[in-house]
């Protein structure tokens, strides 16, 4: 506890080298006109002196001056921390995978501690036999890699009305994407065995967590008997207390709130439960007062990462490096289109990888920038030939109170000093 | 040519034959006992199945709710700041930002007694009887003017109700009425004559950090304060430990319970933090409203800045009618009415120093 605290809180002083550093690079590019940069010239005291041995820090955290690429919440957005969500500082990081340190969170009635040991597994309902697994069970089974994102249907959601926070962490951070391990739910499933749910078409599977919320949501069983994975690894690493540790569901290309954490419970059924998170939570509601229930695929999205408000431009004109992260939960690969002119014109952007089904796709487009205001814009398409719409033509369709599902093309102003904002546009 | 693939399909072969491949079920697991899955499956579907025997009524919810519901959802489910409301809305689901409730949103009252029952009260989850939770919910209903105050909700009476926005439902329909963005060939060039900015969200000024540049040593340097808060918390803990006197047991074990209603908002105990509401450790005979790490109403810091502590009797008449005692305090809990409760849950805090 207290190594933690140690290891993550910088000392004063070194707080303050770290700033002063901050301030000689700033420097470097005038340093360079006036003459031999020192940096170089000079020996440097990390250059004659030692390091941090291999044991100072058994597990580590990014070094100090990373200390501003953290998960941030929004205070005024819920009633508390407890049941409320963080946003993943998109805006800082790059490649597709988020560290699960600083990928968003979302619970309920709180990130609870769970030990392995404690952790019971229970599939019931329509199956052969009803079982229940332990932890130990669950790594006896064939096991599968695969890399999914996660985004909370609500990303996005404060933005329905109109530009409103001012940051892609903000507007876009409900969302991660990482390397899973763990066990298919249809070997599970075919472990406690399905003859006794007889036709698949019309049946069911709840799953439902083991925390106080104990959340629940309803799945067809086609799709438990698809993708779904019930894991307990996630970029090779055990899963964080926040993300469900031990075992989490992950669900891929739908909707974040049916990736139960602490999983704990699955049940084969003839009809779905209609539990609170999948009627007066996770619906939409259209303009005529009617709501949309079962939106569980995450339509193609995208949005620019840097530069963005919380990523501003702070060298100049010339060499320019946009980039930001597509996906789309229909798991095809995506394309993406960039606009610097307000969606006037679009240019394809390049992809830093191949796109990956229902994972985060990096794409750039590298810019000799003239220095004058853009308004950035990205536009995802995905091979099912689905285009991310613009704001005004989702509000179209859908009105204003949907809160859920917003994929809406995302637009910074870009001003001539390098600084950016959020905006919509005509 | 080479005898290299040939010592392949060899060690295959073997492998092959010692690691025979599962064939169906790996035979891991135990099988659910009834006793078990009676404790863990208690979902509660549309048509009722799930649902326990029981009942009760509008008078007794109305009870019950006061006591372990109104803090957050208010004394006639109204909702208290943020706290979700359960009541009215009626007619408001096309209008902007439509209030959404039990009784206005919600399509089956399965849900709500599921919900309640397996995720209320918050922070004190899973504690209701059967019949509680046939109160609460008809109180719910009585607050959405659904039921008459004489109606008792009960397993038989269940299918009697439906939820005024039952039919408020569609399956999702996107691949039909967005059928549109399906278009394989977007505009390229020239897609509109002209852009405007029509709106900025620096106009709102609701973001967290406002200026991207300076934001930097602002989150550095609160992320240092938050770790320094906490050390100056935990020293005066040790020092006040010293001269703790022995609490009657009972007396405690009555505090533990009664501060079940307080657990939503207040931690208490090793290594607990300000939530909700502020950390309560060494609470009695602390200085009001002045812990670090916690903002406090106007009214309760600036009267910890006047001397202010809270003794066992202030705390005693803030208990009682909180929001009475202490003009402003963002305190939502109605009070507690019993002068024993009151002296339990003190002695209680007690034990937290």
């Amino acid at each position: 506890m207290s190594d933690k605290a140690k290891t993550f809180a910088p000392s004063r002083r070194q707080f303050l080298a770290g700033a002063a550093a901050g301030a000689t690079a700033a420097a470097a590019s005038a340093a360079q006109a006036a003459g031999p940069d020192p940096l170089i010239t000079e020996v440097q005291d990390w250059a004659s002196g030692l390091g941090d041995g291999v044991d100072a820090t058994p597990y580590g955290l990014p070094i100090q001056f990373e200390q501003d690429v953290v998960r941030r919440n929004v205070e005024w957005l819920t009633a508390d921390t407890i049941s409320s969500i963080n946003f993943t500082p998109i805006h800082a990081l790059d490649g597709t995978i988020t560290p699960q340190g600083c990928a968003f969170e979302r619970h309920h009635s709180g990130a609870i501690e769970l030990t392995k040991q404690d952790y019971r597994l229970m599939i019931n309902g329509l199956v052969d036999t009803p079982l229940v697994f332990s932890y130990a069970d669950l790594e006896r089974f064939p096991r599968e890699n695969r890399v999914y994102f996660c985004e909370c249907a609500a990303n996005s959601g404060m933005e329905w009305a109109g530009a409103q926070l001012n940051g892609a962490q903000f507007t876009h951070g409900m969302i991660h994407n990482m390397e899973y391990s763990g066990v298919s739910l249809r070997t599970l499933l075919e472990e406690a065995g399905l003859a006794a749910a007889g036709d698949f078409k019309d049946k069911w599977v709840y799953v439902e967590g083991a925390d106080a919320s104990s959340n629940g949501r309803s799945i067809p069983l086609e799709k438990a008997l698809d993708d779904v994975l019930v894991a307990f690894k996630a970029n090779g690493e055990a899963l964080r207390k926040e993300h469900g540790y031990p075992v989490r569901l992950v669900v891929p290309g739908w909707e974040g709130n049916m990736w139960i954490k602490w999983l704990r419970r699955i049940e084969v059924m003839d009809g779905p439960v209609e539990s609170r998170e999948e009627t007066s939570k996770y619906t939409d509601t259209l303009e005529n007062g009617v709501a949309r229930k079962w939106t569980w695929e995450m339509d193609a999205k995208s949005v620019v990462t840097s530069p963005s408000p919380q990523a501003p431009i702070t060298h100049g004109s010339g060499p320019l490096v946009i980039t930001g992260l597509a996906w789309s939960g229909r798991g095809s690969r995506t394309g993406v289109d960039v606009s610097i002119d307000g969606g006037k014109s679009w240019s394809e952007a390049r992809l830093g990888a191949p796109g990956v089904d229902k994972a985060l796709t990096r794409f750039y487009l590298d810019i000799n920038w003239d220095g004058s205001e853009m308004l950035l814009q990205s536009r995802a398409r995905d091979s099912s030939g689905y285009v991310q719409p613009s704001k005004s033509e989702l509000r179209e369709v859908r009105g204003l109170n949907s809160i859920y599902h917003n994929n809406a093309i995302q637009t910074w102003w870009v001003k001539a000093d390098g600084e950016a904002e959020n905006v919509e546009v005509s | 040519m080479s005898k290299f693939p040939k010592v392949i399909a060899g060690a295959a072969v073997s492998l092959a034959l010692s690691l025979p491949a599962y064939a169906g079920t790996c035979g891991l697991g135990g099988t659910a006992l009834p006793e078990e899955i009676a404790a863990w499956d208690s979902d509660v579907s549309p048509d009722g199945t799930g649902l326990p025997a029981g009942s009760g009524d509008v008078l007794v919810g109305e009870e019950v709710f006061a006591e372990k519901c109104a803090a957050c959802h208010g004394d006639f489910a109204e909702g208290v700041d943020n706290w979700p409301k359960l009541a009215g809305g009626h007619g408001t689901l096309d209008h902007d930002d439509p209030l959404k409730t039990v009784g206005s949103y919600w399509p089956y009252l399965s849900t709500t007694w599921d919900y309640v029952n397996r995720s209320m009260p918050f922070g004190a989850a899973q504690t209701l009887e059967p019949d509680e939770v046939y109160a609460i919910v008809a109180y719910i209903l009585y607050s959405n003017d659904l039921v008459d105050d004489d109606f008792v909700l009960s397993n038989e009476t269940f299918s009697e109700v439906t939820l005024p926005n039952a039919d408020g439902f569609i399956v999702d329909d996107r691949l039909q009425s967005e059928k549109h963005f399906w278009t394989s060939e977007p505009c390229m060039q020239d897609c509109k004559e002209s852009v405007e900015i029509t709106m900025r969200a620096r106009v709102l000024d609701v973001t967290p950090q406002e200026e991207s540049a300076a934001a930097v040593p602002v989150v550095a340097q609160a992320a240092a304060e938050e770790v320094a808060v906490v050390e100056p918390v935990a020293e005066p803990v040790a020092e006040a430990a010293v001269e703790e006197v022995a609490l009657d047991p009972e007396l405690l074990a009555k505090g533990a319970n009664v501060f079940k209603k307080c657990k939503a908002c207040h931690k208490v105990g090793e290594g607990a933090k300000h939530s909700t509401g502020p950390l309560l450790n060494g609470i009695v005979g602390a200085a009001v409203g002045q812990a670090g790490g916690f903002k406090y109403s106007k009214g309760m810091r600036a009267a910890g800045e006047t001397g202010l502590v809270w003794t066992e009797e202030e705390l005693a008449a803030f208990l009682t009618k909180p929001r009475k005692y202490m003009k402003g305090t963002k305190m939502s809990f109605a009070g507690l009415r019993k002068e024993a409760d009151i002296e339990a849950v003190v002695t209680y805090l007690k034990s937290f120093e």
